[in-house]
């Protein structure tokens, strides 16, 4: 039985919809992303799944309950890493652990062992008895994401983590999550690392503006939406706008960036040598193999030629 | 893997129904946070609660005392100004720190300080942080009436043991206050409509009769204050603070127990649209 059921979930503000009628499931022990754009509604899917946001229509189960019927129960067993950190600034960095822990309703003495432990695993032991407001960025998002372990959760919502988080923290948590999804954890994520999805995440859905647009493993997006192979030219900002014409027909898809061009094809080293060959010698260039981010792109993306 | 919630789940999995989606049981949680803020927090900003009703008393019942002399108390005989505003300095100071608590301060942390949408992604229910919150206010609601009640009684400003029935009755003004306060701040969107509070409680703490006796306005004006709360709770503490009681004081007593039905029903209707979006 899945551990998360979505159909039709709608949320609306006002008369403008922020989640529009998406349906999907998660497993028991499978590691979830939901990618997309700015504002595509992926936080507000997440504080629907907790219980603090109620929808507008569509039905909604997370562990055969529906939260909104029965929210604590529910985020008993729930950890929640919201997109902004909601640390208690009244309270100092050990407390906000324990006093969380307290609204799970759980022990002291439990809580203050446990409470040394995260602290260890954010490596914020030295910082435990800092105010909220003295650490920096990426400490209060440790902090935070350490507090959504308390309650040792069945299911994890981890609503863009590692953003603020330098890469020594970032692998840590990585590594914290793989063991917890070895211990059958249900990991809910939203990113906008796309290398971090493809690392996570065992399936994933994109969504924008509210609905679903694609969905599958990173690897079947990539096969679904992408080449094998990408060449990425440079020639320079001012003159790529206008070299897309002379290279349209060559790929089987192009897409002008800013500062480059990105070329689908399935052989790039081919690819680059017909482009040198008609004499477009491009400032740098690059093949390298078809990622998440080019599905990304192309599904969500400014995309001005397809 | 053992599950360290599994008490409380199993808890949680037993609640009725209409019960479920508001309430864990759990309101001590957010009290024991209460504590802990208070115990590393600033005494200055809990202190100011407590002497602005002194300095009312000081300045207008030493004051202007001077200058009125005697009023009629509740029982008709005639006490010193600063005995008559004295106890209805005490119901207004009960009024406005259970307003401040659930209008300004709940606004605040619900749009500013996270702390709320913190607590409401544990299986913490919204009744669990209005519980909590209320009880935290109603300490700080005891903390000033003890100390106000202590400030009358070095003053001379108490004659009957019945005095001490003022701090829970002070409770009572407070609990009415802040559960309506609350259903109240549901309703709210912007600081803006926060103003409009205090363009409600000023006239009210002018004309229920704290500072002057309710006799000197016509008819139709006695009639509206006495249908305001404010009135209720000074007319009750000054009867308390002499000791003299009539049938009024059972109607006065019941419109604070009506005005915390009211508003304890009303919140936890509010409750989702308050704590939930
Ligand atoms: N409380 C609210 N009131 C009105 N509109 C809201 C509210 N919360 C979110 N929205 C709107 O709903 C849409 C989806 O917001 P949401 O936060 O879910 O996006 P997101 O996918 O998490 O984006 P991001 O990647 O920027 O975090 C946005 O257009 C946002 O403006
Ligand atoms: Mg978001």
């Amino acid at each position: 039985m899945p551990v998360i059921q979505a159909q039709n979930l709608t949320k609306k503000f006002g008369d403008f919809t922020a989640v529009d009628g998406i349906s999907f499931e998660v497993a028991p022990g499978e590691s979830f992303g939901l990618l997309g754009p700015n504002g595509a509604g992926k936080s507000t899917t997440m504080r629907m799944i907790g219980g603090t946001s109620l929808r507008t229509s569509g039905s909604l189960t997370v562990l055969g309950l529906d939260p909104e019927e029965r929210g604590p129960e529910v985020r008993a067993s729930l950890g929640v890493v919201p997109q902004q950190d909601s640390l208690d600034e009244e309270l100092r960095a050990r407390d906000n652990l324990i006093v969380y822990g307290r609204y799970f309703g759980l022990p002291r003495a439990y809580l203050e062992t446990k409470a040394d432990e995260l602290l260890e695993f954010a490596q914020l032991t030295e910082k435990a008895k800092a105010k909220v407001n003295a650490l920096s960025g990426g400490m209060k998002r440790r902090l935070t994401i350490a507090r959504g372990l308390v309650n040792e959760p069945r299911i994890l919502l981890l609503d863009e983590p590692t953003t603020g988080l330098d890469p020594q923290a970032r692998h840590i948590l990585w590594d914290r999550l793989f063991r917890l999804k070895e211990q059958g954890v249900t990991l809910v994520i939203t990113t906008h690392f796309m290398d971090e999805a493809e690392q996570l995440c065992d399936r994933l859905v994109v969504i924008d503006h509210g609905k679903i647009v694609a969905e599958g493993s990173p690897q079947a997006l990539i096969r679904e939406y992408s080449t094998r192979e990408v060449v990425e030219v440079r020639f320079g900002s001012a003159r790529n706008a206008a070299m897309e014409a002379e290279l349209r027909g060559m790929a089987e898809r192009i897409e002008v960036l800013p500062d480059r061009i990105l070329l689908y094809a399935r052989d790039g080293e081919g690819l680059l040598e017909q482009i040198s060959r008609r004499g477009l010698n491009p400032l740098t260039s690059l093949v390298r193999r078809s990622s998440l981010e080019d599905v990304f792109l192309r599904l969500t993306g400014r995309s001005l030629i397809d | 893997m053992s599950d360290v919630m599994a008490p409380v789940k199993e808890r949680l999995a037993n609640r009725p129904s209409w019960l479920a989606p508001l309430y864990a049981g759990n309101a001590s949680a957010v009290i024991e946070r209460g504590f802990r803020v208070i115990r590393n927090a600033n005494w200055g900003v809990i202190a100011t609660g407590f002497f602005e009703p002194v300095l009312y008393l000081l300045a207008m019942g030493v004051g202007m005392g001077a200058l009125v002399g005697g009023v009629p108390g509740p029982d008709g005989r005639e006490i010193s100004y600063a005995m008559f505003i004295a106890p209805a300095l005490l119901a207004t100071s009960a009024m406005n720190g259970a307003i401040y608590d659930s209008v300004n301060n709940v606004f605040f942390k619900l749009r500013y300080s996270k702390v709320y949408e913190g607590m409401l992604q544990t299986s913490l229910g919204p009744m669990d942080v209005a519980l909590g919150e209320i009880f935290m206010a109603l300490f700080r609601g005891l903390l000033y009436a003890v100390g106000f009640l202590g400030v009358l009684g070095v003053m001379g400003l108490v004659t009957s043991w019945w005095a001490l029935a003022m701090i829970p009755v002070a409770l009572l003004i407070a609990l009415g206050f802040a559960s309506l306060g609350m259903a109240v701040t549901s309703f709210m969107k912007s600081f803006q409509q926060l103003d409009l509070v205090p363009m409600v409680l000023l006239p009210m703490f002018l004309f229920s009769s704290t500072l002057f006796p309710i006799s000197v306005y016509p008819g139709w004006v006695q009639g509206v204050i006495q249908a305001l709360p404010l009135w209720h709770g000074v007319e009750l503490m000054r009867q308390l603070s002499i000791g003299f009681f009539s049938p009024m004081t059972l109607v006065h007593l019941s419109y604070f127990a009506g005005m915390t039905v009211l508003g304890i029903t009303l919140v936890t209707f509010r409750l989702r649209k308050l704590f939930l979006r």
